[in-house]
């Protein structure tokens, strides 16, 4: 029963910390010396749907220090590579962030989709109706 | 859940483009006020914009933009010989503001361009939620 949504709610929560990492490359387009950043999705839902072949290193000690900084659900948040350099240090590049942000909204509503579907084929079961 | 700190992050965002708005409007209405004094004399202001980091130590991804101060352009002002001039000095030239109309429409152009961006971004992820909420009815 807990496998029945499967990987859509993990991918839910990626989906939704990934719309924040990018609503603030998109909110710091102006800002000097801003680096965009991202989250390598398949990586990130590899290592929380327990794929260690895909997962990150793992910190064995509190005083480790983590390399990129991770969103709340313990995703790498990695850097950009700027396709075309900007005098002021910025590396965001509007329409490419504004397509990822599009395409994240457009995955999310899909998960949400197959979610829901799933939902209502339970209570179909539920109610006994074909 | 991290949608709702969208609507911070792009709300911070607009304030600090509607700032610029702010600033660019006050340049341009300010782009004729002539001045007896290099001292006295209207300066273009240009807004400088900082990265907002919520805590580096939770490791949250939060980030806002805010207006960490406004600078004065240091440029050169347009001095202009006309004694006629009520604003005239001893010399008979009044000074014009440094302000350039070129620069201030295309910051213009591109703040509204950023705010426009940022309301797409709060609909989008407005959008998302609701239907998050309606899941399963």
């Amino acid at each position: 029963m807990d496998n029945l949504f499967g990987i859509h709610a993990t991918a839910l929560k990626i989906r939704s910390s990934r719309a924040q990492l990018l609503a603030s490359n998109i909110a710091n387009a102006d800002t000097p010396n801003y680096k965009a950043r991202d989250i390598d999705f398949k990586q990130v839902l590899g290592a929380m749907a327990g794929d260690t072949a895909n997962s990150k290193m793992d910190r064995t000690h509190a005083g480790h220090l983590d390399a990129h900084g991770t969103t709340a659900n313990g995703a790498d948040i990695l850097y950009r590579t700027p396709n075309q350099s900007n005098l002021d240090g910025n590396t965001v590049d509007l329409h490419a962030e504004r397509s990822a942000f599009m395409e994240n909204t457009m995955m999310y509503q899909a998960s949400l989709r197959f979610l829901n579907g799933k939902i209502s084929g339970l209570q179909m079961a539920i109610r006994g109706e074909i | 859940m991290s949608l709702f700190n969208v609507f911070d992050i792009a709300g911070s965002a607009m304030t600090a483009q509607s700032v610029r708005m702010n600033v660019t409007a006050s340049n341009m209405a300010n782009a004729d006020s002539v001045s007896s004094s290099t001292g006295s004399t209207y300066r273009a202001r240009h807004p400088i914009f900082e990265t907002v980091f919520s805590d580096v130590m939770d490791g949250s991804v939060s980030k806002g933009v805010r207006v960490s101060g406004i600078i004065e352009s240091q440029a050169e002002l347009r001095k202009e010989y006309s004694p006629a001039h009520p604003q005239a000095d001893g010399d008979g030239y009044v000074y014009y503001p440094n302000v350039n109309p070129i620069e201030e429409m295309t910051n213009m152009i591109s703040a509204s361009r950023s705010y426009q961006n940022n309301v797409e971004i709060i609909n989008s992820s407005k959008q998302m939620l609701l239907q998050t909420l309606r899941m399963g009815q």
